[in-house]
């Protein structure tokens, strides 16, 4: 149940957009997309929508096989990065459309409009224009308009991606809520690991029309199968022969184990992390390496730049790839 | 926006705005002012005198019945074409899309003479098979509706063109996502967006029909009462020096293309792809 | 756009530009009934135009070119077409700049101005000029069957062209370059020669494509304006019109191809110098 993805090939031309892709997405769980732009991910999602159609393959959801149906006969919600709002029509006439179009009752349409309004907080916008409409609103509407016609999956194409950094973050944690009140299979594409890892249930990642994880954000992140997922998921330093994280470095001012040694060449303070670059003296292994530390920490090792350091893994720094 | 776009104001600009004032009264306001005074010279004289001649006013209905076939089929044509052209792939496209817009190139008595070697009843290609057929083209008015429409043709499809690229597709995928199959996807997302666009293209088309003249000259026959359009009356009526009944046919034409344009140029709003 | 890298950022917009799809069986079933009407329509009779100029044979052809009226009628046509595109290219521009760049009031109204010699009949459009430049000229002008009177109907029928394709590209030019332009130390006209111009180009050049084509197609305004007089007033479709009451088809088609001939030769001229204004910038 839920999705099922066999076999998947999309070429555009001579660009190989979706290679040989299988993946499970199980029923009433949210399920990010994540991938570089262009690696395949909004392709994949469009072709479930059928949007876009797979050059071989099938895709099955909720138990029904879908290849070969349309995209207005698959019922599925589909949420756009553009918000694609009906430009000419108020936000109640949106949000109607899709019941407008399976002839539901007028009485049933306009109940269930209120409802869905209600439920995006826009009850008192329900006769504005979409123009007339923040970002984060018109998202909002668009959302409502997709769950109107009770989808039996939500998909959602990169749809905090034109909105700004604050309303972003506003958006995804009510994301979140809404999808553990409506508990509809969700898959949504995003390019921001941090979006993904908040939000999401499962993670899918996908890189140059292949899949190169899936799992949940704690397996991804401390359980990376590849160097491209360890560095996609967050900040990586390279230690030694090691890959790691620039948080799990511990640094001391006196030899102790260390993998490495030498001087803080580089000190920038962001609010309460301080990113320090420290230029080992191992010819081996001369590039500088990434560590990050609190304040706190920062103010207690009394380190300065040009001081003198020892580095190593931190204990249970489970993030790292030997190369 | 204007005001944004507004520069600071230096000398030249106010020689810029002379200069085009200037030329644009000398070349078209003043002139056409002048055809609206001779008209009501006799007060309504000329109109009446005008309207009371079967020959005016029979023109002025097939002009009429010209114009709104031309413009249906164009209508219909240019909708269609545009969408095929922007929405859809298919092979010789960029050629298509090349060729729409020669009717704009080539003259009207070119268009009347490459209809003639088509449709004409006694040398034309096709022509004497349609009349044994009980179809005339050339000097009837199904080859003035033919003229009208070939010198109009480009100009709805200019107009929409432009909107549909602009619109893009996603308002269409959704509509889609939420059940929505072609034809209901067309009249309610499609057409509402592109109505302006069309609107003017339409109006435009309309002026142009109402307005042609070498084409329709040649294929029509210009038989008084019959094959004549208004503008061919306009010409009749000045060459045998009734002048007044000239201007005033003139002037009917002019209105109802002017004012046409007029009402869309008010109604249009501003920017009506302006959303996000 | 077409040549992305797969990972490069423009590949939202790259999407959209695929928004095309193949032809299903209806879309193909329309595009079939719209390709046999435009060919009904457009392309079957004008290819007889062009059949009939080349059945005539060469003969035909060079008789008609060289027969003094059509030479004179040809030679005129094209001069005056090519002088009034000349004038809408300053002109047009001028005003399209006008109309953005500017405000005052009345505005609005010059926005319908421009329009209408487009919306009047071609025929009505002669009754117009010959109203204020004709024999009975408020001004003392009369211009009424002498060359002026070609080069006045012309100037009026093709002045929306150039200023409705320059209008809209220097609504969507970006301030910011010309500012960047002017804080970089460009003087007023280093900004409009390098900057502006090479921008507007392209749109100068399709109005100035179609204005010409337009001018050397002319007919109505200058039915009642020109006096038709061989050898000093007469056009090109004038020439046809008289070779077709004739009854001389060939000669007809071979006049109306000549006419075809040039305005292709000048829209593929103009395509290359506006290409080399904007690469000149």
């Amino acid at each position: 149940m839920g999705i099922e993805i066999r076999g998947v090939n999309k070429n555009f031309g001579d660009f190989v957009a979706l290679q040989d892709i299988d993946l499970s997405i199980p029923s009433g769980q949210l399920t990010a997309l994540l991938g570089p732009s262009g690696g395949g991910k909004s392709t994949l999602l469009r072709i479930i929508a059928g949007l876009e159609s797979s050059d071989s393959g099938t895709i099955e959801i909720e138990g029904l096989d879908a290849t070969g149906l349309p995209a207005q006969k698959r019922n599925v919600g589909f949420v756009f990065q553009h918000y694609a709002a009906f430009k000419h029509m108020t936000v109640e006439k949106n949000v109607a459309f899709g019941l407008e179009i399976r002839k539901k009752p007028k009485a049933e349409v306009k109940k269930r409009v209120a409802e869905l309004l209600k439920l995006v907080h826009l009850e008192q916008f329900s006769h504005r224009l979409p123009s007339q409409l923040s970002g984060g609103q018109r998202q909002r509407m668009a959302l409502a308009r997709a769950l109107a016609i009770e989808p039996s999956v939500l998909l959602l194409d990169e749809p905090f991606g034109a909105l700004d950094a604050k309303v972003r973050k506003e958006l995804r944690e009510w994301l979140r809520r809404l999808h553990d009140e409506v508990h509809v299979t969700t898959v949504f594409v995003t390019h921001d690991q941090e979006e993904a890892l908040e939000v999401s249930d499962s993670l899918v990642v996908i890189n140059e029309g292949r899949i190169e994880q899936i799992g949940t954000p704690d397996d991804l992140y401390d359980r990376p199968a590849s160097e491209f997922v360890l560095s996609f998921l967050g900040p990586v330093t390279r230690l030694g022969d090691k890959l790691i994280r620039p948080h799990d470095i511990d640094i001391t001012r006196y030899e102790h184990a260390a993998t490495a040694s030498g001087r803080i060449t580089r000190w920038t303070r962001v609010g309460f992390e301080i990113r320090l670059e420290v230029t080992p003296d191992d010819v081996l292994h001369p590039d500088p390496v990434q560590v990050i530390l609190t304040r706190t920490e920062a103010t207690a090792l009394q380190l300065h730049e040009g001081d003198m350091v020892w580095l190593r893994p931190r204990a249970g720094a489970e993030a790292a790839l030997a190369r | 926006m204007a005001s944004r776009l507004a520069q600071p104001r230096t000398t030249g600009t106010y020689v810029r705005r002379l200069l085009v004032v200037g030329y644009l009264f000398l070349l078209v306001i003043w002139p056409v002012a002048l055809v609206v005074q001779k008209t009501f010279e006799g007060g309504l004289d000329n109109l009446q005198t005008a309207l009371s001649d079967a020959v005016v006013t029979d023109a002025l209905q097939l002009t009429v019945v010209v114009a709104l076939w031309a413009v249906a089929i164009n209508t219909v044509f240019g909708v269609g074409i545009s969408l095929l052209l922007v929405r859809y792939e298919f092979p010789g496209r960029g050629v298509l899309s090349a060729l729409i817009d020669l009717p704009l190139s080539v003259s009207p008595v070119v268009v009347g003479l490459a209809l003639l070697l088509a449709y004409g009843g006694t040398n034309g290609t096709f022509g004497p098979a349609l009349e044994d057929a009980g179809l005339q083209i050339a000097f009837a008015t199904p080859g003035i509706i033919m003229a009208t429409a070939f010198v109009s043709l480009p100009l709805v499809i200019r107009e929409i063109v432009p909107v549909l690229h602009e619109i893009g597709t996603e308002q269409e995928q959704a509509a889609k996502s939420l059940g929505a199959g072609a034809w209901p996807t067309f009249w309610r997302i499609t057409l509402p967006s592109i109505k302006w666009a069309l609107v003017y293209g339409v109006v435009l088309s309309l002026a142009r029909a109402l307005g042609e003249f070498g084409a329709v000259k040649i294929v029509s026959g210009n038989v008084a009462q019959q094959t004549q359009t208004a503008t061919l009356v306009v010409e009749q009526k000045y060459q045998d020096f009734e002048q007044g009944s000239a201007y005033a046919t003139s002037f009917l034409l002019a209105l109802i293309a002017v004012a046409a344009l007029v009402v869309v140029t008010i109604l249009r709003p501003k920017d009506d792809t302006d959303g996000d | 756009m077409t040549v992305d890298t797969p990972l490069a950022p423009g590949a939202a917009r790259k999407r959209r530009a695929r928004s095309t799809t193949s032809l299903t069986r209806s879309s193909g079933l329309g595009l079939g009934i719209a390709l046999t009407w435009f060919s009904l329509l457009v392309l079957i009779p004008l290819s007889l135009v062009v059949i009939q100029s080349i059945d005539g044979g060469w003969q035909t052809f060079r008789e008609t070119l060289t027969n003094p009226q059509t030479a004179a009628a040809l030679r005129l046509t094209v001069t005056q077409a090519l002088i009034v595109t000349a004038i809408n290219v300053v002109m047009g521009t001028v005003i399209a700049w006008v109309l953005v760049r500017d405000s005052f009031p009345g505005k609005r109204l010059l926005e319908v101005v421009i329009d209408i010699p487009f919306a009047l009949p071609t025929i009505v459009a002669g009754l117009v000029l010959l109203s204020l430049y004709g024999p009975d000229s408020p001004l003392g002008v009369n211009v009424a069957n002498t060359e002026r009177s070609v080069f006045l109907a012309l100037l009026f029928v093709t002045l929306p062209f150039v200023v409705r394709t320059v209008q809209p590209v220097l609504m969507e030019l970006d301030r910011d370059v010309e500012e960047a332009a002017a804080s970089l130390g460009a003087s007023r006209f280093t900004t409009l020669r390098r900057i502006i111009l090479p921008s507007l180009a392209p749109a100068i050049t399709a109005g100035a494509a179609l204005s010409f084509a337009r001018g050397i197609s002319e007919y109505g305004s200058l039915v009642l304006l020109s006096g038709n007089l061989p050898l000093k007033t007469e056009v090109a479709s004038v020439r046809i019109l008289t070779y077709i009451e004739n009854g001389n088809e060939a000669a007809a088609a071979s006049v109306a191809t000549i006419l075809l001939l040039v305005a292709l030769a000048a829209i593929v001229l103009l395509q290359i110098l506006s290409k080399w204004v904007a690469r000149r910038g």
